[in-house]
């Protein structure tokens, strides 16, 4: 059973959640798909047994010993990403997104691709399981596709262990890496806080799930901080038809936790939000 | 406008974090709200294009909304011999072709809108269709407050043509205050690219410790100017600031953990709008880049 935490807005509290629920058992598999910013390695620190890299997006480049500053490049390339610059054929790296087209056309076939930066899967053991996580490159676009990895080889994992339960954290945002994140799975869990942003990023979030027609569960992270609010939230799931699965107090415990490189469930196990956690995975898995 | 001072040099700030969820959205409202008061021509630019919010503040009305479009093949099957050129040409995927079957698809999800498969067809079987990605929003306020937002269409895998189409609609403005999307990827880079100073909002726990390394790392690659301001000052641990030390990195501000703040801005309010302080501190941010990176020479 897949089970993704996301959150369309970020800083609602996926993570530190995703971490919580991870240690709610000892034979998991954690999936850090927020490739951008993967964050939970450090509350885990894990012992990674298993690393590969894969090159992503590529680029074009000009090998200016062949070019004739035609321009026919930039004629054909859609992403403004090759212009004249001083009377030669310049492209711009960040605007390039890697369609070949260019290297395609060219008549003097000055253009090749090259590959661009290293992303990183790594794989390995923690305290409760198997924990899987994705490194983008900085400045990396291929996003969806690591998000895919990380899935694919946390599956795989889950089989070869005979392990039932796999719990993703995802990214916030509604695009690719997200709808990576989401499609397919057994639950989406997604995490909110009461306030005017987090209500309409909520919106859009479930508008997304909706379209992938998932089993989706809301979760009102520090409900107290604004009440009504929370209450606009309950109601608009209510009327949705979508489940508000729990709502949990601000504590700044939280906070210490992850200082101290603990999720709250093993910093503090008798917490009343540890227990309303423990409630909540309860009631997906049983669902 | 009178009061307003016209401004001799442009300056575009990005305000960015690895880490959703800092403060991103109420330092650039606020620091909007600050200086527009001040400086002619400036506006507030949301490039956070999959949840765009930073509207939610303002009471501000709809003057214009632009559509942004990406082309998308169809193929006409009348035409096609299904030899398959087009699925070679395409690097994302998008057309799905199984020959003998003579069935082929466009996977309009995956498709970039590069026009690759136009160029590879022979048979002049793939026209293309513009499909809509999102719109760029264009807002005023009674008082002439200029808001821009982009906003990507739900289902869309990317939001970088609406803020690439964003980013347009603003070139004849002075000054832009940019809400840049979280992380480090494709989005951000698109945003920050535009930036002549980026602001990154960090918070002092492992996790925005571990975010801003990689926006930090990112931001030197594009080689950017930037500086950081710490939000929820007294959470968490002081790791953050033995990072900027060593890597010399200028701290712009810490803006204290207040539960009156958090309340605040839950509402919907500018917190600039309601605390003097704070309006003071980021129009002193925002003078003392402008003074240092704004661009001189101002041709717009």
């Amino acid at each position: 059973m897949e089970i993704a935490v996301i959150s369309g807005k970020g800083g609602t509290g996926k993570s530190s959640i995703s971490a919580a629920f991870a240690s709610e058992h000892d034979k998991i598999v954690l999936a850090d798909c927020d490739v951008d910013a993967a964050n939970l390695y450090i509350i885990f620190e894990p012992e990674i047994t298993e690393k590969s890299s894969f090159i992503g997006a590529q680029k074009a480049e000009i090998d200016y010993s062949k070019c004739t500053n035609c321009g026919t490049c930039i004629d054909y390339c859609r992403f403004d990403a090759i212009k004249f610059d001083n009377g030669k054929v310049v492209i711009n790296e960040i605007f390039c997104d890697g369609c070949k087209l260019c290297s395609r056309i060219c008549p003097e076939n000055a253009i090749s691709m090259i590959d661009n930066a290293e992303n990183l899967l790594l794989s390995g053991n923690f305290r409760h399981g198997k924990m899987v996580y994705g490194r983008l490159a900085p400045g990396e676009e291929n996003s969806g596709r690591l998000v895919n990895l990380v899935r694919d080889k946390a599956k795989k994992i889950a089989e070869q262990n005979n392990i039932e339960t796999i719990i993703i954290d995802g990214p916030p945002g509604i695009g690719c890496p997200v709808i990576s994140t989401i499609t397919g799975v057994d639950h989406v869990v997604v995490v909110t806080e009461p306030s005017l942003s987090g209500m309409h990023d909520l919106k859009r979030t479930l508008e997304l799930t909706n379209s992938f027609n998932l089993k989706t569960w809301v979760i009102i992270n520090k409900f107290d901080l604004n009440s009504e609010f929370s209450d606009k939230i309950v109601e608009y799931c209510n009327h949705e038809g979508i489940d508000v699965l729990a709502k949990l107090p601000y504590d700044k415990q939280i906070v210490d936790a992850m200082v101290n490189c603990k999720s709250i469930t093993e910093y503090l196990p008798d917490a009343e939000i540890v227990k309303i956690i423990k409630i909540a995975l309860n009631k997906i898995i049983n669902f | 406008m009178e009061g307003k001072i016209l401004t001799d040099k442009s300056l575009k700030i990005a305000i960015a974090s690895g880490k959703g969820g800092t403060g991103k959205t109420l330092i650039s409202t606020s620091m909007f709200y600050a200086i527009q008061e001040k400086y002619e021509n400036s506006v507030l630019l949301d490039c956070d294009a999959e949840e765009p919010n930073s509207l939610l503040f303002f009471d501000a009305s709809l003057k214009e909304s632009l559509k942004v479009v990406q082309k998308v093949p169809v193929i006409d099957t009348d035409k096609c011999v299904y030899c398959g050129k087009c699925h070679d040409y395409c690097e994302y995927n998008a057309i799905f072709i199984i020959p003998p079957s003579r069935i082929i698809k466009v996977i309009e999800e995956l498709c970039h809108g590069c026009g690759a498969c136009s160029v590879a067809c022979e048979y002049d079987a793939i026209i293309e269709k513009d499909t809509e990605v999102g719109r760029v929003n264009l807002f005023v306020t009674d008082n002439g407050m200029n808001l821009v937002e982009a906003r990507m269409k739900s289902g869309v895998m990317s939001p970088v043509p609406v803020i690439k189409a964003a980013h347009k609609s603003t070139s004849d403005k002075d000054i832009v205050i940019m809400d840049s999307p979280p992380g480090t990827s494709c989005p951000f880079i698109q945003t920050v690219v535009e930036a002549d100073y980026v602001i990154l909002v960090t918070e002092p726990t492992p996790f925005g410790l571990s975010d801003l390394k990689q926006s930090v790392n990112t931001l030197k690659t594009m080689h950017k100017q930037y500086g950081v301001v710490i939000n929820r000052a007294g959470l968490g641990d002081t790791k953050v600031y033995d990072y900027l030390k060593s890597e010399n990195i200028e701290l712009l501000a810490e803006i204290p953990f207040d539960k009156e703040i958090a309340i605040l801005y839950s509402t919907g309010k500018i917190v600039a709008a309601h605390d003097d302080n704070l309006k003071a501190l980021f129009m002193k941010i925002f003078e003392s880049i402008y003074n240092s990176y704004g661009n001189s020479g101002n041709q717009r």
